[in-house]
């Protein structure tokens, strides 16, 4: 270990000191002041997220297992911002007396998934992908299943762990086929031997699938909405925004470094799996009244158009995929802050109890519309040229068709967006949800997601910037 | 390469394991035995490393240890789901997968 790999290393190595850090300062903090762990983590994980930013080379390690290049010391940045993001949001939740006594295991178990997504997005063989994906989705069951005291939170965990180790089971034997037919686990390896031929294919499909759960496309989605509506909202939020996220990226670096050569076959498979995503996800979150299975419908559609962007098999492609999940990175957690806001003063977490908000709240209001409007992508907002990237390079491979069919599912989808932000600036209630002030962290996470939503989106300096990440990457 | 058993005979011992564990899976009333079908999914992975390794590629060991991290990836996957299955046990009384139903649809 000499310092050049200490630098390669940085995020995952300052991650893993601060989660034992702040695991062993939890034993010395006397049961009474466990609240005062909540300070100590965000501080302790705000210098973690800056310390990422630093820039710095690439290279690799361990015989080529590990690859760290700017791109994905980017994606890593992308993810920490999203986890202090629900940092910040998750205090007012956390300093309830009922979780005052286990408020560091939700910063802990938090950072060690951030580590196995770190490791994950920097894998260079499949073993490393698969330890990081695991450390990645076993902490996340546990977290699920938070709020120990009540049924749902508990079979929102138990079904979560289940259908992950049983997902990654059916990844795996992807894997096993893959290494049959190429005789190597290693990315750059199996890149050169890919082929197409029914061997690779079948173990792509099966691969294929086990990812596809994590980022729940469609006919692996159905654990979605359960696991979401059960588990406490920062979870949910942690879910649908890093946990996909570092899916995300991780299907897009492998999918076009390891089977670059047989892109004739998976841009089929993707073209139906965006077709029944999108469409699927649209036709449900239209009969949703819970906001939090609401929000994983809309998930799900967001996934479907990210699908898009993977699709242009090009590093254009790359960088709308990268770019859309910052937008999305910001924009979600905004609908989730707000919705987490809510619940936290008053406990509703219906759309038809937030009917009159905009009279009692103007301010959550006024960023939940603007949340809604850039998933609804509505131009000036960022979510507006998210989608357009992705439909820009979905359109360069010549799928006009699909293009089509997804600016029609924009437009349904902008049916019941609008139809929550009608509950709350239009419909009439006698009793809306009383006027509150949020805790100041939910406050500046809420004024900093707002600022992203319009900004990134203007920003044609961050868009550029990522492009040079993607050319670094591909060639 | 084990003398007098040709590789097809593992692969179709490792493809009837993955398949009745699938099934396990979907067709199984209690939380345990879908988690021991979980345990059989993978166990036929590995099975299917390892003879891989064996019998196509013997002068690497990728594969051996691909199975070996899958096994203890696997146990920690298990004590996990345990904790999680006796939760529910706590807060139900019963681990039958049909009356856990407060959310669906």
């Amino acid at each position: 270990m000499d310092l050049h790999s200490i630098i390669l290393l940085r995020h995952e190595l300052l991650l893993t000191i601060a989660a034992i850090g702040v695991l062993f300062a939890d034993l010395f903090v006397p049961e009474d002041r466990k609240k005062s762990m909540i300070t100590v983590s965000l501080v302790v994980f705000t210098i973690v997220t800056l310390v990422g930013f630093i820039p710095a080379n690439g290279g690799t390690l361990f015989g080529g297992s590990f690859q760290s290049t700017r791109m994905t010391d980017f994606m890593k940045d992308i993810l920490n911002l999203a986890v202090l993001l629900i940092f910040l949001q998750s205090t007012g939740y956390l300093s309830k007396p009922e979780n005052s006594w286990k408020v560091s295991e939700f910063f802990v178990l938090i950072m060690f998934t951030l580590i196995g997504m770190d490791f994950m997005i920097s894998a260079g063989d499949f073993v490393i992908f698969y330890i990081g994906l695991e450390t990645a989705s076993i902490p996340v069951a546990g977290l699920a299943a938070y709020d120990r005291m009540k049924s749902k939170s508990a079979e929102a965990g138990v079904k979560l762990i289940l259908l992950s180790a049983m997902s990654s089971g059916v990844m795996l034997f992807g894997l096993s086929l893959i290494y049959a037919a190429t005789g190597s686990i290693y990315f750059s390896d199996i890149a050169l031997q890919v082929k197409t031929t029914p061997l690779i294919v079948l173990g792509f499909i099966f691969f294929l699938s086990g990812l596809g759960f994590k980022l729940s496309i469609v006919p692996f989605h159905l654990w979605t909405a359960d696991v979401y509506e059960g588990a406490p909202i920062n979870i949910t939020a942690f879910l649908s925004v890093v946990s996909k996220g570092a899916a995300a990226f991780i299907l897009v670096i492998i999918l076009f470094s390891v089977f670059k050569n047989i892109s004739q076959s998976w841009e089929w498979i993707l073209y139906a799996l965006v077709i029944v995503t999108i469409t699927i996800g649209n036709l449900f979150a239209l009969r949703q009244d819970n906001i939090k299975r609401f929000l994983a419908f809309s998930s799900i559609t967001q996934v479907g158009f990210l699908l898009l962007g993977v699709m242009g098999n090009n590093d254009i492609g790359m960088t709308s995929v990268v770019y859309f999940m910052l937008i999305y990175v910001f924009t979600n957690l905004a609908a989730f802050g707000v919705v987490e806001a809510i619940y936290n003063a008053s406990g509703v977490e219906t759309i038809s109890g937030y009917r009159g908000l905009y009279k009692t709240n103007p301010l959550l209001s006024l960023v939940m519309m603007l949340a809604l409007f850039s998933l609804a992508g509505i131009p000036p907002l960022a979510g507006f040229f998210g989608k357009f990237f992705l439909f820009t390079s979905a359109a360069s491979q010549g799928f006009y068709i699909l293009v089509v069919i997804a600016a029609l599912n924009a437009t349904i989808s902008l049916y019941y967006y609008l139809k929550v932000v009608k509950a709350m600036f239009i419909d009439p209630n006698d009793e809306p949800v009383e006027k509150f002030r949020s805790t100041w962290p939910m406050r500046i996470s809420l004024f900093i997601t707002a600022i992203g939503i319009i900004y990134v989106g203007f920003a044609s300096n961050i868009f550029e910037f990522i492009v040079s990440l993607a050319k670094d990457l591909l060639h | 390469m084990i003398q007098g058993i040709p590789i097809t005979h593992f692969l179709v011992v490792s493809v009837i394991m993955f398949f009745v564990g699938i099934m396990g899976f979907i067709i199984r009333q209690n939380l345990i035995t879908i988690l021991l079908s979980v345990e059989l999914i993978l166990n036929a992975v590995v099975l299917n490393f390892l003879v891989f390794n064996r019998y196509l590629f013997p002068h690497h060991l990728q594969g051996q240890f691909f199975g070996l991290f899958i096994i203890g990836v696997a146990a920690a996957e298990a004590s996990m789901a345990i904790a999680l299955i006796i939760n529910i046990y706590r807060r139900m009384r019963h681990i039958d997968p049909d009356k856990i139903r407060e959310m669906k649809y």
